[in-house]
């Protein structure tokens, strides 16, 4: 069963989705259970698989859905492959997925009213979808999956207030935008070289030295810009702090984390093995330098949007909008540390923007403020919310032992490496503005009100905000978790960065 | 002779351990204060045991594992190290006292708290002085910084925000600017190696143009070593309750600074090493323009508290100064100063608390006859002034002799003047208050009545402490042995 490990990943969540639509509306219960079991099952089996890549001798697995064989040197079946770093990317997606089911449990029966088995279903699908893109090894599943999480992803997102629906039209148009140019980028590919499976794509531009025809270079231009689109990489970044900001607060702290984080993990996916590092980092083009200092400026946009933000979720939207500044950036550096940096941030980057959204949304339904503000006095009154909390913003600050240290420890070294101190200044900066952003939280917290006692902001639809007698321990507990995943992440990086370093093909 | 052992870890455990302690008895204050005196006294007794070994030319390590590749988080155990652990530890036995007395005084609010964060901080700072590499010293220094801030901005009012607020922002910032990305080159350079060694771990892997920069941005970085311009936050944070400004502003905090100042001169570069690349001059000249110009804003300052901050300033560009000039009686002198000024700063301050305790007056000017009515306190201030100036018969002197004998070894005259200029200036803005506590003309004096001194708890400890002051005049040799260790001095 051992070789089964990877389709059961997908599979579990999958069967959950369908399970959970049959069970229909009123068994909510029933509906919980079934995603937790499922995602449950699932996470083993993605611990499964790492531990099997670890045993693997290539550390690098495949394996055909439905037993299909090669047939003259060309990919017919689907293939899945997973090496460490994919495996390493599933469990995330996986246990912030079963974490977060723990989560939305007391909230899901308000939040989503009689949709309940549909959010169920819906988020299992989603949770599939974004698997599936991290395993697959064909350039057109990657496509059709992608588009499995956007659907998913719109209904979830317009599930949230009134002011979500619109936020996730928003999301519908350019999320289009971007998968189409991924689709056209990968007609482009599939024209020239007669094949979808990323490997043999690989090999006949290869074999065919393909590298200087432009048909290759258009289609590198557009799966960029399609993947950039949906990663939300400034200036593309328009659709993102609404959605995830007006999305149901436990639709948000699950995406937030993971849609963005995958999308990086297609990013290197297509530069490190479809085209691969030579073809991309090759002197002969322009776009090496150029990027870098695009993911510059969206670091420093990022971080200052976020500084202006008055609204806890928008402002952590925004500085996930420079922490993708951060991956691409490394991922561009053309060089081993940078491009591990870019690999680590993936996993502690979730990690950290996982529990400051757990965080701020427990914040959020417990005074019913989604302000700034409404941190006035929390270490008092909310002593363990705010440990999480500041858990997570310490790391976002970059202070050892939690992971966001080591993310810059990794990304620094890879830019120090090849010189390029405007992105080491860059992340200085960004470290700068993200220890006044929460620090003037923490003070808020730790101190307690000066002025006057604020009042209530109403929702947009007019309604006043819900606000909870107590925070149950079902979402107290996930943050715990996730405050510990932020420092076992941190503190376990030489295993991690080991793992990965395996993973990264030779430049 | 490097051997492991467990002591560092234990010695670094044991006032983390009381943390628990101090909260689970929150309710029973009695109980609550003896946990912390257990902790403060056997951390200072496995210091203690450690001190004979260290002696013996033994290096003590404890290494939790690799944390980055090529970077364990580890302790080991020097003469440098050992001697700053055995400053701090000592004092925190006296401060714990005096902040008893000093908070009960006071009637102060969230007392657990504070004396929760005030463990955190010293097991910080014995981090920092146990550090055996970079990275281990750079993880434990932010630690101090964030655990000090409940302690600065204890009061919770506007000017508490405020000085913390500064005190945050000058401590991590300039750490995050400038350490990091100085620490994560050295790393990239030395090749994966950040441990501290004899003649450092960068000597001969680094140009003189970089090697500038990188000594520069350590320096400044380490801003907790209050050099000018980064020096601000501690005169503001001075709002802090006095036991803290004793301990962690005269002693832990800022000697945390200097202290990661001298690894980076002895342990990251090599003395050595940084005279062939010739780039110490700079930080030589930063320090002096600090000495001089923080001692005379120390005169304007009629707040005792920011004038004894502004003083702080300039004994830490003493320190730093001395190490600078790169030559082994400057260093002995820069690492006994960490001694001397600890002894003889803690007790201005703990003056400074008493007079606060018992008269509620903060201010230089309305000290004027007040020995009369608290002589005990006024007494060991002038002992404590005298340390600081480096007068007999007080340690400062001696500190301050090995630190003038530096410039003449390494023939830097012109920054032997700037030690005497500040000696005189030390003794313009000390002098004067002592001179009118005492010698005033009755109608002068504002205050009248019999003898009024502060609680007991706060007495005994800065009689202890200007006892210590004037011992290690007569008795500095355990401290020279030890800082003998690091630079080879008799």
């Amino acid at each position: 069963m051992t070789e089964h490990f990877s389709a059961l990943i997908l599979l579990m969540p999958l069967f959950g989705a369908l399970l959970v639509t049959l069970l229909g509306r009123e068994r909510r219960t029933a509906c919980w259970l079934t995603a937790l079991v499922c995602l449950a099952a699932s996470s083993a089996f993605a611990i499964g698989n790492i531990c099997q890549v670890l045993a693997s001798k290539s550390g690098d697995l495949r394996y055909r859905m439905g037993g299909w064989q090669e047939s003259a040197g060309y990919e017919v079946g689907i293939e899945l492959r997973v090496d460490m770093l994919a495996a390493l990317v599933v469990a995330m997606v996986v246990l912030v997925g079963f974490v977060n089911i723990i989560f939305a449990k007391t909230r899901v029966g308000s939040e989503m009213k009689d949709k309940v088995a549909f959010f169920y279903a819906l988020k299992q699908l989603l949770i599939v979808g974004l698997c599936g893109i991290v395993m697959t090894n064909d350039a057109f599943n990657l496509y059709v999956l992608i588009e499995i999480t956007s659907l998913t992803s719109y209904a979830l997102i317009a599930m949230g207030n009134r002011r979500a629906a619109l936020s996730s039209f928003n999301y519908i148009i350019m999320g289009t935008i971007g998968a189409s140019f991924y689709l056209l980028g990968v007609g482009y590919l599939y024209i020239k070289t007669g094949t979808l499976n990323i490997d043999d794509i690989s090999s006949v531009m290869q074999s065919g030295d393909l590298w200087a025809h432009p048909s290759i270079m258009i289609a590198f231009v557009l799966i960029m810009l399609g993947i950039w689109t949906k990663m939300a990489f400034f200036p593309l970044h328009g659709w993102l702090p609404n959605a995830y900001s007006y999305a149901p607060g436990v639709v948000g702290s699950f995406m937030a984390p993971l849609m963005t984080k995958v999308m990086v993990y297609v990013m290197l996916r297509v530069m490190l093995w479809l085209f691969g590092g030579e073809y991309v980092y090759s002197s002969g083009h322009i776009w090496g330098e150029l990027i870098i200092w695009m993911s510059i400026i969206a670091i420093i946009a990022g971080s200052f949007l976020a500084l202006a933000c008055t609204d806890i979720k928008k402002m952590l939207t925004y500085l996930i909008v420079a922490e993708v500044g951060y991956m691409v950036g490394g991922a561009w550096l053309m060089d081993g540390a940078g491009i591990l940096g870019s690999m680590y941030h993936i996993l502690s980057d979730a990690a950290m923007t996982f529990c400051l959204f757990l965080a701020a949304s427990i914040v959020i339904l417990r005074t019913g403020d989604h302000r700034l503000t409404a941190f006035t006095g929390l270490f008092r009154s909310m002593p363990l919310t705010m440990t999480g909390f500041t858990v997570g913003a310490l790391s976002m600050i970059g202070l050892p032992p939690t992971c966001g240290f080591f993310s810059k420890w990794y990304l620094i070294s890879g830019a120090i490496e090849v010189g390029h101190w405007s992105y080491v200044a860059a992340l200085l900066f960004s470290s700068l503005v993200n220890a006044v952003i929460f620090f003037r939280i923490i003070e808020r917290a730790y101190f307690g009100r000066i002025e006057g006692v604020e009042s209530l902001p109403v929702d947009a639809d007019g309604s006043p905000p819900v606000v909870l007698d107590r925070v149950p321990y079902s979402m107290l507990l996930p943050l715990l978790m996730a405050a510990g995943s932020v420092l076992l992440v941190g503190i376990y990086n030489e295993v991690l960065a080991g793992w990965l370093r395996a993973a990264i093909p030779s430049l | 002779m490097i051997e492991e052992s467990f002591l560092p870890l234990i010695t670094w455990m044991v006032s983390l351990l009381a943390v628990p302690a101090i909260l689970l008895l929150r309710r029973t204050p009695n109980a609550r204060e003896m946990a912390t005196f257990v902790a403060a006294f056997a951390k200072f007794a496995l210091v203690a045991v450690m001190v004979p070994m260290i002696l013996d030319g033994r290096v003590l390590r404890f290494s939790f594992g690799e944390i980055l590749p090529g970077i364990p988080l580890e302790f080991r155990v020097d003469g440098l190290g050992i001697l700053f652990a055995l400053v701090a530890s000592s004092l925190w036995i006296l401060t714990t006292l005096y902040a008893v007395g000093y908070m009960r005084g006071l009637k102060e609010h969230d007392q657990t708290r504070f004396f929760a964060c005030f463990a955190v901080s010293i097991s910080a700072t014995i981090g920092v002085a146990f550090a055996g590499n970079l990275f281990t010293l750079y993880l434990f220094y932010e630690v101090l910084s964030l655990s000090t801030y409940p302690l600065v901005t204890h009061h919770g009012d506007k000017e508490a925000r405020s000085g913390g607020r500064t005190y945050l922002s000058h401590l991590l910032g300039t750490s995050v600017a400038f350490v990091l990305p100085a620490m994560i080159y050295c790393w990239v350079r030395s090749g994966g190696d950040m441990s501290f060694t004899d003649g450092g771990f960068l000597a001969g892997k680094i140009g003189a143009g970089d090697g500038m920069i990188v000594l520069l941005a350590l320096t400044l970085g380490f801003a907790k070593s209050g050099l000018m311009p980064f020096h601000s936050w501690l005169p503001n944070a001075m709002v802090a309750p006095t036991p803290v400004s004793a301990l962690l502003h005269a002693v832990a905090v800022v000697k945390v600074g200097v202290f990661c100042v001298i690894r980076v001169f002895t342990g990251v570069f090599g003395t050595d090493f940084l005279g062939e690349l010739d780039v110490a001059t700079a930080v030589s000249w930063i320090a002096a323009f600090t000495v001089i110009t923080s001692s005379l804003i120390a005169l304007s300052q009629d707040n005792l508290k920011r004038r004894l901050a502004f003083s702080t300033i300039g004994q830490l560009g003493y320190i730093v100064l001395g190490v600078s000039l790169l030559s082994p009686l400057g260093v002995t002198g820069s690492i006994l100063h960490i001694a001397m000024h600890a002894f003889g700063k803690i007790t201005l301050f703990f003056c400074a608390g008493a007079i606060y305790v018992a008269m509620h007056k903060k201010y230089v000017s309305e000290l004027v006859g007040i020995g009369r009515k608290m002589p005990i306190t006024m007494a060991a201030f002038a002992i404590g002034s005298l340390s600081v100036i480096g007068l007999p018969v007080t340690g400062g002197l001696v500190s301050k002799w090995y630190l003038v004998m530096g410039t003449a070894e390494s023939g830097q005259i012109a920054l032997l003047v700037v030690f005497l200029v500040s000696s005189i200036l030390n003794a313009c803005y000390f002098l004067p208050i002592v001179y009118r506590a005492f010698l005033c003309r009755p109608e002068e004096s504002l205050y009248d009545g019999g003898r009024q001194e502060a609680p007991l708890a706060c007495l005994v400890p800065l009689c202890i402490t200007a006892a210590l002051s004037v011992f290690s005049f007569f008795n500095p040799n355990l401290l020279l042995k030890l800082a003998g260790l690091m630079t080879g001095v008799e």
